[in-house]
């Protein structure tokens, strides 16, 4: 659908807008805007990413180079889909851990075979 | 920390402690509208409170130094590279009327996966990392208190580290930032997925925070060839970021457009940008406006610059703003330099204090092409969402080129930005939720285990860093090289040591501007100019602006350097000022003698203000002392004078000679003096002068006994005449 050129035709192409109050116009303008971005936020509600998952362990009270890691290796093993938090509080539950030490011993290599199963 | 006014702020004060500081407030705040609100001699309908301190506008001395303040937020961008000398620069910025501080990033930080931490140089704005962050915060704070009023403190959540950025600002008090994952798709390159999905976390966490958000649409003026051919697509932008924004819970009250008059002068720049701006404001009813003036065709002329700032605030004005961002008029030619900070934020304030109380007495037409211009922008931007939803949606629209193209929509150039769905920086890093996703933290977007319906997500494990700050990890420093310190190791060293260099950006940078007309043709002139400019002794000297005047018969050149010496404070030949005497001890020795004195604006010049302030009661003049005042009045001759000082038996006279030309105004001291030794009268009356440009030095090489400038009070003058008349033993 790509238009590489074209011609300005606004007087044709307005001819159909031209019944419109100023204020139908003014609500179909934003009907059009939701609904270009309703499927953006369908994505957004059922998708994370690392700087989401980095950012959710910040909130629970690791430093920045640690969520770094801890979220790069959960990367590395397809488990962020899980959610990074989810992953590190279910570890301290299991281990009746504080949710801090759980996640420095997940950087300090254990447990990592127990998380995300 | 506290200010004194009179005290430089104290960077190692703002640096300690930094790992405790806790910001005082979250979100942003505005200014409260006062209308009626008597100041000095006026009655203003669009102000809000005055400040504890301020520079006020050069004018103001002819209205009893009145500094009203604007209903509307004044914005100034700041980005020097180190944050240790912009503090500085929101001082004096603070001072001038801004309240909005928007700290630009280093380039390169939209492409940092993660957070920066320590305090790195950056090149065109800083390293935003916590540190900084919390100095900056900190710094605000004391000159929030000096200037007396709240200043909002302002960066940016976009690149790939979006959420994590907008947890840092949520986490140390940043007040307002930029979030528009547009502006990373169309201009940093960054996968558009992973830029939406990121945005949709950051704006959770920023409304919880009560951050304003602005937009980035202002970006497609800057960029676009013919800016006023993209409005219907700004018009676009707003809405997918704002339409986005709502749709994750953002109210509107914390969500700002961007918007920029899109054209400057000799287009005409009225006719073409204030439909779009009354366009705009009716089809985003509701939400706030950041209107921020023009930068697209600034280049080297400052005093260009400043006349389309101030046509953009009109705009402001006619329309509607909540904020109003200013653009130093230098941005075109260099990294803006601080005073130029003050010089935009200065433009914003005098227009707006200029326009106080207009749309009370005009209204825009409700007809004719004002009206038919605003609709047909936006029939256009209907017809642009009508082609992104036929495209099949906002990705494959970006795909196929529809943003930035140069037509005016419909037309199409066939140049708009193309960016793939699938590429980009971050692409193929957006991973589905499982059904047992979880983020037990509050601020979350989005699918989530975690979501309780009773509770926060947190309370499983004592609460997360929103709601317990003493859970924030603070990292200091990570380069031994990089960082504050061993920047700050010169400057500390030079203040300790008394020396005093120039600067424009930071500490000590030694750089000048000088101004030169060169009589000349371009070419010649310009050559000539650098020659001049060496020979000042400026070193690296670079034509930062050339105008031509006339093409034969000259150009006028800016010429920046470096002036690479430092002075010592403790060798400057300080003039001793001499504290004035009590005011009950003047009165008290003059009102018992009953002292004429004689006053006038001599030669051709029609100025009295200067004199009104020396003489009369009402300005806080010496007649409150006592003196018996004949003021002559302006233009007055040398001869009028000691013909009424004799008449009246003067014992003092004054002469004002405030606007001058080709050193004038030292031919009337001499003159004075002279004339009065020809009369065999020059030991009796006591001769002062005063002026803009006199000095008690210049007035007394004239002949004359005593000479007053800029910022002199009839107090002065009336001490020095005291005791003048003591040390003579007349009386």
């Amino acid at each position: 659908m790509s238009c590489v050129e074209r011609p300005d035709d606004f007087e044709s192409r307005r001819a159909r807008l031209r019944a419109l109050s100023d204020e139908d116009l003014r609500a179909r303008f934003w009907e059009l805007a939701k609904r270009i971005v309703a499927p953006l936020i369908a994505e957004a509600r059922t998708h994370t990413t690392p700087s989401i998952e980095r950012s959710v362990l910040l909130r629970m009270g690791f430093s920045s180079l640690e969520s770094k890691a801890l979220v790069a290796r959960m990367h590395e093993r397809q488990l962020l889909g899980h959610g990074a938090g989810r992953l590190v509080l279910e570890l301290a539950r299991r281990k009746s851990l504080t949710v801090r030490v759980a996640g420095i011993a997940l950087l300090e290599g254990r447990y990592w075979d127990e998380i995300g199963r | 920390m506290k200010l004194s006014p009179d005290e430089k702020l104290d960077v190692r004060e703002v640096l300690k402690d930094l790992e405790h500081y806790r910001p005082r407030r979250r979100g942003w705040t505005w200014r409260t509208k006062i209308a009626h609100h008597e100041i000095g001699p006026f009655v203003l309908d669009d102000t809000s409170a005055n400040l504890a301190h301020s520079v006020p506008l050069p004018s103001a001395h002819a209205f009893g130094n009145i500094d009203p303040q604007s209903d509307v937020v004044i914005t100034t961008e700041i980005a020097s590279g180190r944050f240790e000398d912009d503090l500085r620069r929101m001082r004096m910025a603070a001072w001038h009327g801004a309240d909005h501080i928007m700290v630009i990033r280093t380039t390169g930080q939209s492409h940092i996966d993660g957070l920066i931490e320590g305090t790195p140089e950056g090149v065109g704005g800083i390293p935003i990392t916590r540190k900084q962050v919390r100095a900056t915060r900190k710094a605000l704070d004391a000159i929030e208190d000096e200037v007396g009023r709240p200043i909002n403190f302002h960066s940016y959540v976009s690149g790939v580290a979006g959420p994590e950025i907008a947890v840092l600002f949520a986490e140390d008090g940043v007040n307002g930032a930029h979030q528009d994952p547009q502006y990373n798709v169309l201009y940093r390159g960054i996968n558009m997925h992973r830029s939406f999905v990121d945005a949709a976390e950051a704006k959770r966490i920023m409304a919880d925070a009560g951050i304003l958000q602005l937009d980035g649409a202002h970006n497609a003026n800057a960029t676009a060839k013919e800016a006023w051919k993209v409005t219907p697509e700004l018009l676009i932008q707003h809405a997918i970021n704002t339409a986005y924004s709502n749709a994750v819970g953002m109210p509107a009250a914390l969500i700002a457009l961007s918007t920029v008059p899109p054209t400057a002068p000799p287009a005409p720049k009225m006719r073409l940008d204030l439909p779009y701006a009354v366009a705009l404001r009716e089809l985003f009813r509701g939400y706030r406006f950041r209107a921020q003036q023009n930068t697209r065709y600034i280049e080297a002329d400052t005093r260009e610059a400043t006349v389309t700032h101030v046509l953009d605030t009109l705009i402001s004005r006619l329309t509607s703003a909540d904020i109003q961002s200013t653009i130093t008029p230098d941005e075109g030619r260099n990294i803006p330099w601080h005073y130029n900070n003050v010089a935009g934020v200065n433009t914003a304030r005098q227009t707006l204090m200029g326009l106080d109380g207009l749309m009370e007495l005009l209204q825009l037409k409700p007809d004719g092409p004002l009206r038919q211009q605003a609709r047909e922008i936006t029939e256009r931007a209907v017809l642009f969402l009508e082609e992104i939803v036929e495209q099949g949606g906002y990705y494959a629209a970006v795909a196929a080129g529809q943003f930035v193209d140069s037509g005016h929509f419909p037309e199409r150039h066939g140049d708009g930005i193309v960016r793939d769905p699938d590429g980009g920086d971050g692409a193929g890093t957006v991973i589905a939720r499982a059904a047992d996703y979880g983020a037990p933290v509050c601020s979350h977007f989005g699918d989530n285990v975690y979501a309780p319906t009773v509770g926060k997500p947190c309370d499983g494990y004592g609460g997360c860093t929103l709601c317990d700050a003493s859970k924030i990890q603070y990292i200091d420093e990570l380069d031994v090289a990089d960082n504050v310190a061993r920047r700050l190791e010169t400057p500390l060293a030079e203040r300790a040591a008394g020396l005093l260099r120039p600067e424009v950006e930071k500490h000590g940078d030694g750089v000048v501007c000088v101004t030169l007309f060169v009589p000349a043709s371009p070419s010649v002139a310009e050559a000539a100019a650098l020659e001049m400019a060496k020979h000042m002794g400026l070193k690296d000297p670079e034509v930062i602006s050339r105008r031509l005047m006339h093409p034969a018969e000259g150009s006028l050149f800016e010429i920046k350097g470096v002036l690479d010496f430092a002075i010592q404070i403790a060798e400057l030949p300080l003039p001793a000022r001499v504290a004035p005497l009590a005011e009950s001890e003047i009165e008290a020795w003059v009102r018992p003698r009953n002292i004429h004195v004689v006053a006038a604006t001599v030669g051709e010049d029609e100025h009295s203000v200067g004199l009104h302030e020396i003489l009369d009661i009402k300005h806080g003049g010496i007649e409150k002392y006592g003196f018996h005042c004949h003021d002559l009045g302006t233009s007055v001759p040398i001869e009028r004078l000691l013909d009424v000082a004799q008449q009246t038996g003067a014992r003092a006279i004054l002469i004002s000679t405030i606007v001058t030309h080709a050193r004038v105004h030292e031919e009337h001291m001499r003159r004075l003096h002279a004339l009065a030794q020809e009369r065999g009268v020059r030991e009796r009356p006591v001769l002062v002068a005063g002026g803009t440009q006199v000095t008690d030095e210049l007035a007394r090489a004239c002949g004359m006994d005593a000479g007053f400038g800029r910022g002199t009070s009839g107090r002065d003058v009336a001490s020095f005449l005291v005791r003048t008349w003591r040390e003579r033993e007349e009386w």
